[in-house]
């Protein structure tokens, strides 16, 4: 009880830190899984409960932590997002367990990591210092590549390595990056501290050496731009994503790039204030077209089902860089938004794709046919879910997409051309694959899997109703964080 | 600052990116680890100068750091690994040692050129060359990475590489000790998760020879 009145005294920002960090401890030490589960839902719950308090009241900014118009929206829908997925993971789990490739061992530690993964991605986000913000991220790494190689097979192994070179290279460099900031900081701050505070450096920015800070952008934008998962740097992501476990697929593509494109975000926010300084812009839009064309292009020739839809997260995730890039109060709304509806779409057809893998006994596209006749619930939702990431209308993404092109149009019509024929090229290679996969003549096993359907359809009922109608107060919160951005 | 402590400082930046050149051209197991922890005895002595001349007792730490576990620990660990699973043979490269220097040079080249025109006037002399050495450790070890298949000489490259961001974190005067204990943790910690992944590859595939990771890709017919 004690715990509990505690627990309600504590501070929103510190709340969704200590939450998954204490849980994290508890459930190294718990061995039954099916509790373990349970906690794993409780927990995530609490702190997104924790995560909307904070949409009211905002702490003052302190020296590591503080919360702003920007990271809030990170943070909730992180958590949100956090949420939905272990209560996924626990029917998904279970059958894991039940099929052998799991042991209860490996599960302890799964539900301990799943909850380190949560504290180091919010962490990152309320972060008032970049130094931490680094440390998070890192953190962030370590705990993901360790759930990617939990199944321990070939396959699982190689994504894992390659996880682990590339994106340790890509924090490295951002590391780099971040002492050049502060380098850049400390004649205008003074040593110490402050010097690595974002709130002070956003205000003193002036001062700062425009060439160190340019140097420095470049060195941040790859290194986190690796974790973005932008083209030429997102060799690690569709291993990772094909070959770890598929809530693991839905937070890594939901929140964890979403996380590293915010550390890119708030320097690119550091860079506008410093007159002299080159536009972070121009880099952005480039890296974020070269991966939607790319990823378009590699759509066609997958064989694997989540390495289809890993690659149409760095194709999603390159039209957000590029919103950004692009700036001006509507893009960056457009980019806001798109963002938000790639997580909730993404992490739903991983729900949908992590049943269903586990219903017919392979994640290989050419043995799965005909869902819609076999698993009907699935199916369906696995095409509202295609429907939706392809950007068609009603749904949310048609409008964010919308929006990105026709903003685009009015001020760089050739960017515009480039970027619709890579959203067209997507579109066909996904709808050319989704006729096979659920309306196909049904083959291999058709036996019907325990599945967890709420939270599926409880993304695509808010992706859908943010396609027909986004509430006001909504709108007005997102162009106040677009204003922000610049 | 005097004019002997920027020598002496001066020089043991400069031998960091000698050593890392040296890492570059062994072409035996045991010899790369040898070289390795002389990095690591180079990098403590530069941490280390770096404290006694900015007055910065917390600056011992990481400088103790690197001489306990880069240079002696880590080494003694990844040896112990070498012969466990029976590799001291020949490194393989996939590029030839001569291209490979070639293309080191044209890095440190790069990165002097990039890092004095970006530092100018801001920052002094000293910061100045430690981050243009800084760099080009950090290049050095990331063409290692590149050029080598073993997965042992891929740790080492690595690790070099998280050497010279150490050198950087140090020379830039007054940066908090929160980065820098948090630097060595993260090696630590990503020893241990390598560590791990070693002895999974070993159980699996009996070779830490990447490439033969590279034979069991996902999308295989």
């Amino acid at each position: 009880m004690t715990a509990l009145s505690l627990a309600f005294s504590l501070e929103p920002v510190r709340a969704i830190l200590l939450i998954p960090c204490l849980s994290a401890l508890v459930l190294v030490l718990l061995p039954g899984y099916w509790i373990a589960a349970r906690l794993n839902v409780a927990a995530s719950l609490a702190t997104f409960l924790f995560a909307l308090n904070l949409l009211g009241q905002r702490p003052l900014p302190g020296g590591f932590l503080f919360v702003d118009d920007l990271n809030v929206v990170f943070v909730v829908l992180a958590t949100f997002v956090g949420f939905t997925t272990s209560a996924f993971s626990a029917s998904y789990i279970a059958h894991e367990l039940e099929s052998g490739r799991l042991t209860a061992r490996y599960l302890r530690f799964y539900h301990a990591m799943y909850q380190t993964l949560m504290f180091a991605m919010n962490l990152a986000l309320v972060a008032n210092n970049i130094g931490l913000m680094w440390v998070a991220i890192e953190l962030a790494t370590l705990t993901t590549v360790a759930m990617v190689g939990i199944y321990r097979t070939h396959e699982a192994l190689e994504a894992a390595w390659k996880y682990f070179i590339l994106g340790s290279v890509g924090i490295a460099l951002a590391l780099f990056g971040t002492i050049l900031v502060y380098m850049a900081a400390r004649p205008v701050l003074g040593e110490g501290q402050d010097a690595m505070v974002w709130t002070a450096l956003i205000e003193k920015s002036a001062g700062f050496s425009p060439e160190l800070l340019n140097v420095a952008f470049i060195f941040l934008m790859l290194g986190y731009g690796t974790k973005v998962g932008l083209v030429p740097l997102h060799a690690w992501l569709p291993d990772a994503h094909a070959e770890g476990p598929t809530p693991i697929s839905a937070v890594l593509s939901g929140l964890l790039l979403n996380v590293a494109l915010y550390a890119v975000l708030r320097f690119k926010m550091l860079l506008a204030t410093v007159p002299m300084a080159i536009a972070p812009g121009p880099l952005m839009v480039s890296m974020g077209l070269a991966s939607v064309l790319f990823a378009a292009f590699m759509l066609f020739r997958r064989r694997d089902i989540k390495r289809m839809f890993a690659y149409s997260s760095i194709e999603h995730m390159g039209i957000v860089t590029f919103a950004f890039g692009m700036g001006g109060a509507l893009a960056n709304f457009a980019g806001l938004l798109h963002m938000t509806m790639h997580s909730l779409t993404k992490s739903a057809i991983f729900f949908a794709v992590g049943h269903i893998a586990q219903g017919k006994g392979t994640q290989r596209l050419a043995e799965i046919r005909g869902l819609t006749e076999t698993h009907p619930v699935l199916g369906w939702g696995l095409v509202l879910g295609v429907i939706a990431i392809a950007g068609l209308p009603p749904l949310g993404m048609f409008m964010s997409e919308f929006l990105i092109v026709s903003s685009t149009f009015a001020r760089a019509p050739v960017l515009a051309i480039v970027l619709v024929s890579g959203l067209l090229i997507a579109l066909g290679a996904l709808m050319l694959r989704l006729s096979e996969v659920a309306f196909g003549a049904p083959d291999g096993k058709i036996a019907p899997v325990q599945a967890s359907y709420v939270p599926l359809y409880t993304h695509l009922a808010l992706v859908l109703l943010a396609g027909v109608y986004l509430p006001a107060p909504l709108v007005a919160w997102f162009q106040s964080v677009a204003r922000l951005l610049g | 600052m005097t004019g002997y402590q920027f020598d002496v400082a001066h020089m043991l930046a400069g031998g960091l990116v000698l050593v890392s050149f040296m890492l570059l051209y062994q072409d035996r197991m045991f010899a790369l680890l040898n070289v390795f922890a002389l990095h690591a005895v180079v990098l403590a002595a530069s941490v280390a100068w770096q404290a006694y001349i900015q007055a910065a007792a917390h600056l011992y730490v990481p400088a103790a750091i690197a001489l306990v576990l880069k240079a002696v620990i880590i080494p003694l660990a990844l040896r112990r690994v070498v012969i466990q699973l029976g590799i001291h043979r020949n490194i393989e490269t996939v590029v030839g040692i001569g291209p490979t220097m070639l293309v080191g040079i044209g890095l440190v080249g790069l990165s002097m050129v990039v890092m004095l025109k970006a530092t100018g006037s801001s920052v002094d002399p000293l910061a100045r060359e430690d981050l243009a050495f800084a760099l080009s450790v950090v290049l050095l070890g990331l063409l290692m990475m590149v050029v080598r298949r073993n997965a042992v000489s891929q740790i080492v490259g690595f690790m070099s590489m998280e050497n010279g961001l150490i050198l950087a974190a140090t020379g830039a005067k007054g940066m908090p000790l929160v980065v820098e204990i948090s630097i060595a943790f993260s090696v630590l910690v990503a020893f241990i998760v390598i560590g791990v992944f070693l002895f999974r590859i070993r159980e699996r595939f009996d070779s830490v020879d990447v490439q033969a990771l590279d034979s069991f890709r996902g999308e295989r017919r």
